[in-house]
């Protein structure tokens, strides 16, 4: 299929299939007439040796995959420091070098790795670089070389936060939050080095982030092949577009945050600090406001939820779609539900901070926005099982992985309703239950997704398949694991454990946990471990796994239909494609085949009977 | 085994570990029993989609495992479908936030007769401060604090001078009689939180925050800081006792007023000078 962009200019009369000419209003009988380009083709830079093509490298492809793996090692690192931390909690004393300073500085390390370094740089640096260009028929991104600085500042960010482990005093342990006035006081361990490199490693993430960011935008806005209408263009790359669109509007703030918090601790002005007595001593700063750091923080920590959760709708809504052998069900609905969903995240951040001592009266306002972006999304989560409806569903490894994704976003999802909810929030709040409503919602729910495109599109990237029977081992122990961390975990919040707890001692009503507790550590363990199958699976099958050939799941997008597998710099050859219909034709009643690519002209599939979409 | 199997072992397995689950509230000891209901009916309607969504899925992957050449609907959209589904969506999450915003009401207004009490919070550690016959407390700020002055009382305030001033950390409270808990911080931020009560809130520096409850079961409570606030935090603990009347009468009427303070103070260097001009 993949040399039919071959544009075929035989003019026919439409007869049974809706013209899907992207151009409204222009009379035309060619049913496979496109709008010709706006635009002129890009120069590329072909790296020649290498240090220009492995390593300061402008091909947006192998940018993805070293933002990919370069995420993937500050993951692992978040994972290693979340069983030393279970260990302390499951079997406190077990382990003596575990203390309680050394205990708040893995779970700050931890948290902030896994949403910032590994989940965002993973979905929008990794997805986002490989997929952007393909899935919109573009040759790269719009910009290049600074899409490379993006990776190198990245890069960067990563060895500084790394660097913060080897300093005097360690890394901060302010907790992922970094909430001032204890983050830069000495009663938190990590108080002078630690935290100054936090700082800036943020900063310089923001930095990059946004050069990769303002690339993801205006390659999708302005390099989309012809008829790659906005309206045609997969779902993964609308999760994709809007949350960089969100990232590109909450990072600022994280980065006002950050200069102001490096300079109530390098200079000694009070942005965050209030008049405080430590020690016997009144400090030198007066006047701040804490409240006002939490502000600043919220509003770039909840878009960033769906930083995170809006390309994992977006990628799972694809996978389903094509492993159902289904078109995604309401399309439309999804687009506007993912847009809806980003620009109502920014009205909703002061829901992390019900009990902060805020105005009291704002609960009322966030309470109310909260619960509204619960409506589209549920409506996303009804469509994706209506998608599987009536469909075909192969249940491979991806889907698996989908599925689970289901289950676990549902279950976030709920408990999100209940923390969401002021009253009950009240209650909850700082208390296990939130540990394992975010986990649920944000930690596992895209992991699932970033584990089944693995599965996914590991034959475009590595020309090969990976092994299903090492898949579904990699997805039950994976899955079945993670759900037996997380969900009886909310039981400890009904009781009231409060979160980063060093050690509980012997309160009276926590006694019945010591069990839970072991049985979670075990389970963790287990899951960590259990993700040697994968990474092995990974590298057995770069060397021996079963050659994939082109567009192996019969899927519809372009990233399938390159003339090489995998694609080469440039990613089309001589000619770009041009776009025909959405890529969510699957089993069209009439066609010969059960899928439609994208590149597919109407005049080929003169029987199907494509609704107009 | 068919996924789906498992799958839906997951489900049942979760519902039967909510059942029969040992793990649940603390027995409530305040007036905020509305919290905990809100929270089962958000337990019910939550828990039902729940169910029912897996449930769904689960029978769609069993029902229409791949074979080829099996028939698949093809129907990009449903107007009709997606209406009601957005309707009955909207409907399920009004009635979980129109009982939620009521108790938070409740919640952020105090009744008149609330017992004020202070609780200064610090790293890492618990104080309290009482209005004595005046009912009312005194200023005070962070700056003013001293070995003379422990919770920084204005000395021009006339209010402050009858506060009774608790530097340990056991706070007694008169069971059935609603308190005004006023948070006050001198470093970083806490949380006064005692599970059985339910209701918290962060203490800032430079803010006094808020929160009021009822408690109505006389017994010892463990208070636990619920705000992270630096390497202590897990050891910053205190203990509520709930008591009757006339216990409670007896344990204030032991407690030192800010003038005692002083008072005592003044006497101490008094006799330090005393003392100091009979070794001349």
């Amino acid at each position: 299929m993949s040399d039919e962009y071959n544009q075929q200019n035989t003019p026919l009369e439409a007869q049974s299939s809706e013209t899907m000419s992207g151009s409204s209003g222009t009379p035309s009988k060619d049913i496979d007439y496109v709008r010709p380009a706006e635009l002129p083709e890009q120069d590329l830079y072909h790296g020649h040796s290498f240090i220009t093509k492995w390593v300061f490298c402008q091909d947006a492809k192998i940018i993805g995959i070293q933002y990919f793996l370069t995420a993937v090692f500050t993951g692992i690192v978040g994972l290693i420091l979340s069983w030393l931390m279970r260990l302390q909690l499951g079997y406190p004393d077990l382990v003596p070098f575990i203390t309680a300073e050394h205990y708040y500085q893995f779970v700050t390390m931890h948290g902030m790795i896994m949403v910032v370094y590994f989940l965002t740089a993973l979905f929008l640096g990794g997805f986002g670089n490989y997929l952007i260009p393909l899935m919109v028929g573009a040759r790269d991104m719009v910009f290049p070389y600074v899409n490379m600085v993006s990776f190198w500042m990245f890069f960067i960010a990563v060895c500084v936060l790394m660097a913060s482990f080897f300093v005097p005093g360690g890394p901060t342990g302010a907790g992922w939050t970094l909430y001032p006035p204890q983050a830069i006081l000495p009663g938190t361990p990590g108080s002078n080095m630690g935290i100054t490199l936090m700082l800036i490693s943020l900063s310089l993430f923001v930095i990059g982030f946004t050069m990769g960011g303002l690339n993801y935008i205006i390659t999708i806005l302005q390099a989309r092949t012809r008829g790659m209408t906005l309206m045609r263009m997969p779902l993964t790359i609308w999760g994709i577009f809007t949350a960089t669109a969100l990232a590109m509007l909450a990072f600022p703030a994280l980065l006002v945050s950050c200069i102001m918090m490096t300079l109530d601790k390098m200079l000694g002005t009070s942005f965050f600090m209030p008049a405080i007595l430590q020690a016997g001593e009144v400090l030198s700063y007066g006047g701040g406001s804490p409240v006002l750091f939490q502000h600043l923080f919220w509003f770039f920590g909840h878009p960033e939820v769906y930083i995170v959760a809006l390309p994992a709708f977006g990628i799972v809504s694809d996978l389903i779609s094509v492993h159902a052998r289904k078109n995604i069900f309401g399309y439309r609905m999804m687009v506007w539900a993912i847009v809806g969903i980003g620009a109502l995240s920014f009205f909703v951040w002061a829901h992390h901070m019900y009990v902060s001592g805020m105005n009291p009266w704002f609960g009322f306002f966030f309470a109310t926005t909260t619960l509204i972006i619960a409506v589209p999304t549920a409506l996303k989560v009804y469509n994706w099982i209506i998608t599987l409806f009536r469909a075909n569903i192969r249940m491979n490894t991806v889907m698996l992985f989908c599925l689970g994704f289901i289950v676990t976003f549902v279950n976030g999802g709920i408990t999100g309703i209940f923390l969401g909810n002021v009253a009950v929030d009240i209650p909850l709040s700082d208390t296990y239950f939130v540990i394992a409503h975010f986990h649920m919602v944000m930690g596992i729910a895209p992991l699932m997704v970033i584990m089944g495109a693995v599965y996914h599109w590991f034959p475009l990237v590595a020309g090969r398949m990976l092994s299903e029977k090492l898949g579904k081992w990699h997805f039950w122990f994976t899955f079945l694991g993670a759900y037996s961390i997380y969900f009886p975990m909310h039981y400890l919040g009904f009781i009231g454990v409060p979160r980063r707890y060093y050690e509980m001692y012997d309160s009276p009503y926590v006694t019945s946990a010591t069990g839970m507790n072991e049985f979670i550590t075990v389970a963790a363990l287990i899951v960590g471990f259990s993700q040697l199958i994968f990474i092995y699976n990974i590298v057995t099958s770069l060397k021996i796994g079963k050659p994939a050939g082109k567009n192996p799941w019969k899927a519809n997008s372009l990233e399938w239909l390159t003339p090489d597998v995998p694609p080469t710099h440039g990613n089309w050859g001589e000619k770009l494609p041009v776009v025909h219909r959405w890529p969510y034709d699957f089993n069209v009643p009439g066609a010969k085949e059960d899928y439609i690519t994208q590149t597919t002209p109407p005049s080929e599939v003169i029987n199907a009977e494509v609704e107009k979409t | 085994m068919h996924p789906g199997i498992i799958f839906l072992g997951v489900i049942v397995g979760s519902v039967l570990f909510h059942i029969y689950t040992p793990w649940w509230w603390t027995d409530i000891a305040s007036n905020w029993g509305a919290m905990d209901d809100t929270i089962n009916l958000t337990f019910w309607i939550g828990g039902g989609v729940f169910i029912l969504v897996c449930l769904f899925m689960v029978y769609c992957i069993l029902k229409f495992s791949y074979k080829e050449g099996r028939k698949v609907e093809y129907k990009p959209e449903d107007h009709k479908l997606e209406k009601i589904l957005t309707i009955a969506t909207t409907v399920g999450v009004i009635a979980l936030l129109a009982p939620g915003l009521i108790v938070y009401n409740n919640y952020i207004n105090t009744p008149k007769n609330a017992l004020q009490v202070e609780v200064n919070a610090w790293q890492w550690g618990w104080q309290y401060r009482l209005p004595g016959e005046d009912g009312i407390l005194g200023t005070a700020q962070v700056e003013k604090i001293s070995d003379d002055n422990p919770f920084g009382i204005n000395l021009d305030d006339p209010n402050g001078k009858d506060d009774i001033l608790i530097q340990d950390d056991v706070l007694h409270l008169k069971t059935d009689r609603p308190v005004k808990i006023l948070l006050r911080s001198l470093d970083v931020l806490h949380n006064y939180y005692v599970p059985q009560f339910r209701a918290k809130m962060d203490a800032i520096p430079g803010i006094i925050s808020y929160y009021w409850f009822e408690p109505n079961k006389i017994g010892e409570y463990e208070v636990l800081c619920a705000e992270y606030c630096g390497v202590g935090h897990y050891a910053m603990r205190a203990k509520v006792i709930v008591e009757s009347e006339s216990n409670y009468k007896n344990w204030i009427n032991e407690q030192e007023t800010f003038s005692d303070l002083i008072a005592k103070q003044e006497n101490d260097k008094l006799k330090t000078t005393l003392i100091a001009k009979n070794n001349d």
